[in-house]
This record gives C-alpha cells, sequence and structure tokens, in this order.
C-alpha cells in the first residue's frame, strides 16, 4: 500500500513537472509579428512580381533593443514589400550569450540578430556561423576604426545598430549643486566629493550588484587609463606576456575599485540595473558607474529628470590626461545558415546607411556618436550625451575598451567584481584570480601562446 | 511453447521501455563521459586527453562548491526529515481540518522552483523586502538574507526546505497509515501515551518512509541548481556556488567539454555519497 502511494505521488509529480517546463518554454518568440502591416497596400500598386521573404530578426529583451528592431524592420518593409521581418527576443547577458551559442552552434539560428561586437563576438566562431560581409559595398559606409572590432580572421562579419557607447560615471548635478561640488579631474578629486557625500542620506555611488555585470564598470571603464601608462597592454594581454595582477597600471583598477568599498548604497547587493537607474534619477544616489546605453533607458523613464543627470569619464591621476573609454556598437550579424543571404545582406546596408542611422536615432537617444559615416546626432540629444561629446571630438582622448582590442576576456569577471565592491575579496587577490580565469579561457578558446 | 520462445516473448515485451531508456539514458552518459575528453564547441570536437579534469579541479571556486553542495545537501534534508516526520504525524492524528492543512502543507511542492525563487528573493530584499519589514515594524534590524556572504546559502536552504517539505510530509503520511491498527491496540492494553506511540511505533516503523525523504532530499540537495540559480546566480561573489552552479557558469561561458567534465564529476560525487547511504539505510528496515 505504502509503496503504491509513493509511487502514484512520484508519476504526479513527474507529470506536473513536464506541464510547468512546458509552460515556460513558449516564453520568448511571441513578440514578432508588429511589421506586416505596411504589405497589403503596396501589393496591388507596384508591378514588382518579386517573392515574399519573409526574414526572422533576434534582438535582445531590452526595449530599447526591441524599439530599434521593431523600426528598422518596418522602414525597411515599406522600401522593400516583398521582405517581411519579424521580431524576436532574447535574455540579456550571460544567459543571453549561452542562448546565441547555443543555437548558432545547432543551426537554429535566426537570419539576422544582434549582438555585442569585440570579445563576445569572437566567442561565437564567427569565421564558421557567420555570414562573410567583406567587399559589401555598404561597408565603405562605416568608420575604419569600427571594422576591426566585428572582423576575425581578415573577414568583417557585422553592421552597428546603435551608436558607439561611452563607459564612465553619471552624476546627478542637483546634488553637486546642492554641497557645491565640481566634475573631478583625477581619482583623488572623485574619492574627496565622495567623502563629502557620505552620511548625507545620499549613496556616493548607486552599486546595482543583483545584475552582476554591472559591477564590472570601474574596471573596465577605467582602461583609457590603463592604455595611457602601458600603450601596449591589449597586444601584451592577448599574447599572454601581460597580466592584470603584474602590470601597475592595470592592477590600479582593481584597486580603484576596491577604494570605493563603503561608499555604496546599503543594498546595493539586492539592487537590481533598473533601481540603479531610478535612484540616480531621483536623486538617491549621486553617482552610478556606467555605459552610456543607460541614457535612453533614463530619458524614457524620466523624462523630465533627464536634465539632471551629467556624465564624467572615469578619472586617472593625472588631471590633463583625462579621456574616455568607448564601447564599439553592437552589431547586427547574419547567420551562415540563413536561406535568403541576399535580402538579409539588404536589410544590413539599409541599417549601415545614414537613413538607418537617422530611424535609431528617431526611437532611441543616441549614447554617444554614430559610426556610420555622415551620420550626425540630433541636436536636441540630452545635456548627457553632450558632456560626452568633447572627449570623442579631441585628439586622443578616447580609448576602445580592453574588450575591443583582445579576444580574451574571462567569465567570472562580474563575480569578483562584486566580491571586491563589496569588500569581500582585496583587489590584488581579484586581479590575480581573474588572471587565473582568463588563461582558463585562453585555452578552452584553443589560443596561441597559453 | 519452448522455454526459448517464452522467454523471447517475455522479454519483447521490455524492448520498447528499453529502447527509450537506453536512447535517451545510456547513449547521452557514455557520450558526456566522451565529451568530458574533448575541447568541445557542440558542432566540432578536439581530444584532449585529462585537461578538462585537471582545468575543474584547478578551479578556485570548487572547494567553496564542494563544502556549499554538502552544507546545502546536509541542512536541507536533515530539516526536511524533522519537519515532515512531525508533520505527517500532526496530519493523520485526529485533526477536523487534516484533509485542508494536507493540501496546504503540500501547495508549495506545485509551484515552479523558478516563481518560488523570484518570490523569495523580493520577499528577502534587504531594506523593501516583506520579511524585513515586518521585523523592522517589531524594532528588530533584519539582516540581508541574501546579500550577506556568511546567511545568503542558509536563506536559500530555508526556502528549499519551505518548499520541499511538503513532499516528505506526503511520503510520511503513507508510511505512517501504512501501520498496522495492532500495535496502537497493543499500546493501549499496555497503557502507553501518545510519547511512547511516536516514540515505539510510529519512529521506528515509518522508517521506510524515513529512508526514502533522505535518500530523495539528499539527492535532490546535492544536484540542487534551479532555485539557487533564481535567487543568488552562486552570489555574491561565489558565496552561494554549488558544484552546478559552476558547472552551469562554464557551460554560459561557452566550455562545453569543461562543463561536460564537470557532470562527470558531479554523476561520481552525488553516486559516491547517494549508494554508500541507500544500502546502510535499507539494510536496518524492518518488515511490517
Amino acid at each position: 500500500m505504502q509503496r503504491k502511494s509513493i509511487g502514484m505521488i512520484l508519476a504526479c509529480l513527474l507529470l506536473l513537472a513536464g506541464l510547468l517546463s512546458a509552460c515556460g518554454g513558449n516564453n520568448n518568440g511571441n513578440s514578432g509579428g508588429s511589421t506586416s502591416g505596411t504589405n497589403g497596400a503596396s501589393e496591388g500598386s507596384s508591378a514588382e512580381k518579386k517573392e515574399k521573404v519573409k526574414l526572422s530578426l533576434l534582438v535582445d529583451n531590452s526595449q530599447d533593443s526591441i524599439n530599434i528592431g521593431e523600426a528598422l524592420s518596418k522602414a525597411f518593409t515599406e522600401k522593400n514589400p516583398h521582405i517581411e521581418i519579424e521580431l524576436e527576443t532574447r535574455p540579456q547577458g550571460t544567459e543571453g550569450d549561452n542562448f546565441v551559442k547555443t543555437r548558432l552552434a545547432t543551426g537554429d539560428m535566426n537570419d539576422v540578430f544582434f549582438y555585442n561586437s569585440g570579445s563576445l563576438l569572437q566567442a561565437l566562431n564567427p569565421e564558421q556561423n557567420l555570414l562573410d560581409l567583406s567587399g559589401e559595398a555598404f561597408l565603405d559606409n562605416l568608420l575604419e576604426s569600427y571594422l576591426p572590432v566585428v572582423s576575425s580572421g581578415g573577414k568583417v562579419f557585422g553592421v552597428p545598430f546603435r551608436s558607439s557607447v561611452a563607459g564612465g560615471w553619471f552624476y546627478n548635478k542637483k546634488i553637486y549643486e546642492e554641497h557645491g561640488l565640481s566634475v573631478p579631474k583625477t581619482w583623488d578629486e572623485l574619492m574627496a566629493n565622495l567623502d563629502k557625500l557620505k552620511g548625507t542620506g545620499v549613496a556616493p555611488i548607486i552599486g546595482s550588484y543583483k545584475d552582476t555585470w554591472t559591477s564590472q564598470l570601474i574596471v573596465l571603464a577605467d582602461y583609457y587609463n590603463v592604455q595611457q601608462a602601458e600603450p601596449n597592454f591589449a597586444n601584451d594581454y592577448t599574447a599572454n606576456k601581460a597580466k592584470y595582477a603584474t602590470t601597475p597600471a592595470a592592477l590600479r583598477s582593481f584597486q580603484k575599485l576596491g577604494e570605493t568599498v563603503g561608499y555604496y548604497n546599503e543594498d546595493l547587493l539586492a539592487t537590481t540595473y533598473d533601481t540603479a537607474l531610478a535612484m540616480l534619477a531621483e536623486g538617491k544616489g549621486a553617482h552610478y558607474p556606467m555605459l552610456s546605453f543607460a541614457v535612453p533607458v533614463i530619458e524614457q523613464n524620466f523624462p523630465d529628470l533627464i536634465d539632471d543627470i551629467g556624465f564624467f569619464a572615469q578619472p586617472g591621476d593625472d588631471p590633463n590626461k583625462v579621456g574616455l573609454t568607448v564601447w564599439m556598437p553592437d552589431s547586427a550579424y547574419i547567420s551562415a545558415n540563413t536561406k535568403h543571404p541576399e535580402e538579409a545582406k539588404q536589410f544590413l546596408a539599409f541599417i549601415a546607411s545614414v537613413e538607418g542611422a537617422e530611424i535609431i536615432s528617431g526611437v532611441t537617444t543616441p549614447s554617444g556618436p554614430f559610426v556610420v559615416k555622415g551620420a550626425e546626432l540630433p541636436d536636441d540629444v540630452p545635456q548627457v550625451v553632450k558632456d560626452m561629446m568633447p572627449y570623442f571630438n579631441a585628439e586622443g582622448q578616447t580609448s576602445p575598451a580592453l574588450e575591443f582590442l583582445s579576444p580574451v576576456k574571462g567569465p567570472m569577471l562580474e563575480q569578483l567584481t562584486v566580491e571586491v565592491g563589496a569588500g569581500m575579496r582585496s583587489p590584488e587577490d581579484a586581479a590575480a584570480l581573474y588572471d587565473q580565469d582568463v588563461a582558463k579561457q585562453a585555452m578552452q578558446l584553443g589560443l596561441e601562446g597559453w | 511453447m519452448s522455454k526459448l520462445q517464452r522467454k523471447i516473448y517475455s522479454y519483447s515485451f521490455l524492448v520498447p521501455a528499453a529502447i527509450v531508456y537506453i536512447i535517451i539514458f545510456i547513449v547521452p552518459t557514455f557520450l558526456s563521459f566522451f565529451f568530458s575528453l574533448t575541447r568541445w564547441t557542440l558542432s566540432d570536437w578536439e581530444y584532449i586527453g585529462l585537461d578538462n579534469f585537471i582545468t575543474f579541479f584547478k578551479e578556485p571556486y570548487l572547494s567553496i562548491g564542494f563544502r556549499n553542495t554538502f552544507i546545502y545537501a546536509v541542512v536541507t534534508c536533515g530539516l526536511k526529515v524533522v519537519l515532515g516526520l512531525l508533520l505527517g504525524v500532526l496530519l493523520t492524528g485526529a485533526l477536523r481540518i487534516k484533509n485542508y492543512l494536507r493540501s496546504v502543507v503540500f501547495f508549495p511542492t506545485l509551484v515552479s522552483t523558478i516563481a518560488v525563487g523570484i518570490t523569495f528573493s523580493v520577499m528577502m530584499h534587504p531594506t523593501t523586502g516583506l520579511i524585513n519589514e515586518t521585523l523592522s515594524f517589531f524594532g528588530i534590524k533584519g539582516p540581508d538574507w541574501l546579500g550577506n556572504p556568511s546567511i545568503a546559502l542558509l536563506s536559500v536552504a530555508m526556502v528549499d526546505v519551505w518548499k520541499g517539505v511538503g513532499f516528505a510530509t506526503v511520503i510520511y503520511i503513507a508510511g505512517i497509515m501504512s501501520i498496522p491498527e495492532q500495535y496502537y491496540e497493543a499500546l493501549q492494553i499496555d497503557g502507553g501515551g501518545s510519547w511512547h506511540k511516536f516514540w515505539h511505533i510510529i519512529l521506528p516503523l515509518s522508517r521506510p518512509a524515513t529512508n526514502s525523504v533522505i535518500i530523495l532530499a539528499f539527492i535532490g540537495g546535492l544536484r540542487s541548481f534551479d532555485l539557487i540559480w533564481a535567487m543568488t546566480k552562486g552570489g555574491p561573489g561565489f558565496s552561494t556556488d554549488v558544484i552546478a552552479s559552476i558547472i552551469y557558469k562554464q557551460y554560459q561561458a561557452g566550455f562545453y567539454g569543461l562543463s561536460t567534465a564537470g557532470n562527470v564529476i558531479l554523476f561520481l560525487f552525488v553516486s559516491l555519497l547517494a549508494f554508500p547511504l541507500s544500502r546502510f539505510l535499507t539494510r536496518k528496515e524492518v518488515d511490517l
């Protein structure tokens, strides 16, 4: 009797588990179909007898990417009524990386997908999985400095679907005024500002370590300063000759993060990225080290408060050498398995045109300059974007982030920076562990010299 | 029918089940042993011998992972046995609303683990969470349940117990109900009280149920992943990493060969603990 009932319970549980997981599986993929509105009108009038083609486009599930994807698809279908584009969304962060890698490896990738450029792209094994775009005319529209970050083995694979992004410190101008602070030119000045804010009821720095990726910013956005001290760091690092733990300028990036311990909001380990942006806009925190792609999110959620937000580059130790670390735009790629390579290329050519850039700035606030030649920023960009422009306009005041100069980036960095920022581990220790992590990645990629 | 024919006849009924079992269990198991020896990109592999195992054991957080896995399994398993037994006794007693209570206790088992994890991580938020707001109403300043590295693992374990104790209770209820009436009658004749009933009859005679609960909960604890991932993703830092979450992170990073090697190790680890435990426990069972 007893055996039987246990067996029954087990069977019921198994059935139930199956049902639940089936429910979960359907979540992605039903946000498509928004771009099919324009077909009926054009069918009768145009004499074109082109066969109808349906492309599918995969974007991450941030509102900003969805807006861009929808706007681009809509405008493109208006110009090319025979090509319909269906949008599908995927998770962000490492979970999204996993999603993309699995789809590529199993040959199920959408025709076109949006993804990071630089080291994360290299991890996709682009020469095997992506469609080669070398020699296409539309690549001439793009800045020279951009092409290397979407290239591998001399072939080009992507075009930018955003403006470039800067990494640095957002600050709340109202709080700065209230406490008589000025934009710091050196790291020491920044620390002095933080000291003045301590105990005033606002968090000197906002931390959002529940979304672990946000914890890396201080280390990654310090790369301009690393490069000033060690111009060859990226190459030596790729060749396994330079290490974070043993290069003082690079170790300094971890130490800077270590010096911020204790200046964060009390609940930093439970705070998310979205909450952090709200705290910044509402003046509950003074600084938030973040990438400038946060600008459109703030503008969308807090349109009245966007003018209270300013931006400065992470300062180094020399007031005359302040510069910005820049993230190259995320890009659109074509899967090597696509059934419609010509139509997909047409779509990418559209994205990489000045017209495409205008459509993008129509639905989202540019977070920095475009890398499409001739594409200008609209005049009404908020002040926070204008704060970044002096760095871009001056000679030698920007540097790409390390992940665009070297294919090596260890997957554990975000956990290590959480530990340093939360005061659980010393910066030196974390740098040494990160070097080990990087070595593991290089070996798994089968890179030479490791 | 000859003896041989009869044998073929009866074994032929096993074939469908055997095919399913081989395809979805035996084949992947052996393939994973093979791929754990390769550098694998899902489409392409290269034989690299035992390198993956060496790398896996060099993982600096691995010792934390093993320790956490063990603590988590022991804590959740222990609490499920104790609470499950007590609830089982309570719910087989003479309570009028026991059928209702049985459903209530079993209900958390039916909810998706991820949903439970997300809900509890919101409730455990250090400043705006329900738990700490309630505590502060009474003037107690609650800890950062999931942010404090020294209690984060225990917080997750408590949620696991909340979710899993209903299942243990149901097994206990079945076990206790299958104890024959005569034992209780004998107890009454001898004039024993309810403490004697529990200590001398229910506890020893629900031994098979205890064994099932221990083994299921312990193995479940060793393999646990979903709840931990939903609540802390192994963090803060590495403080709630268990072996399964370490493996998952390696998989996310695209280290497919390495994470497969990790799974082989987890498989051996669980087997090494679970088999002897299971044998030890069943040897002590008595017939009713």
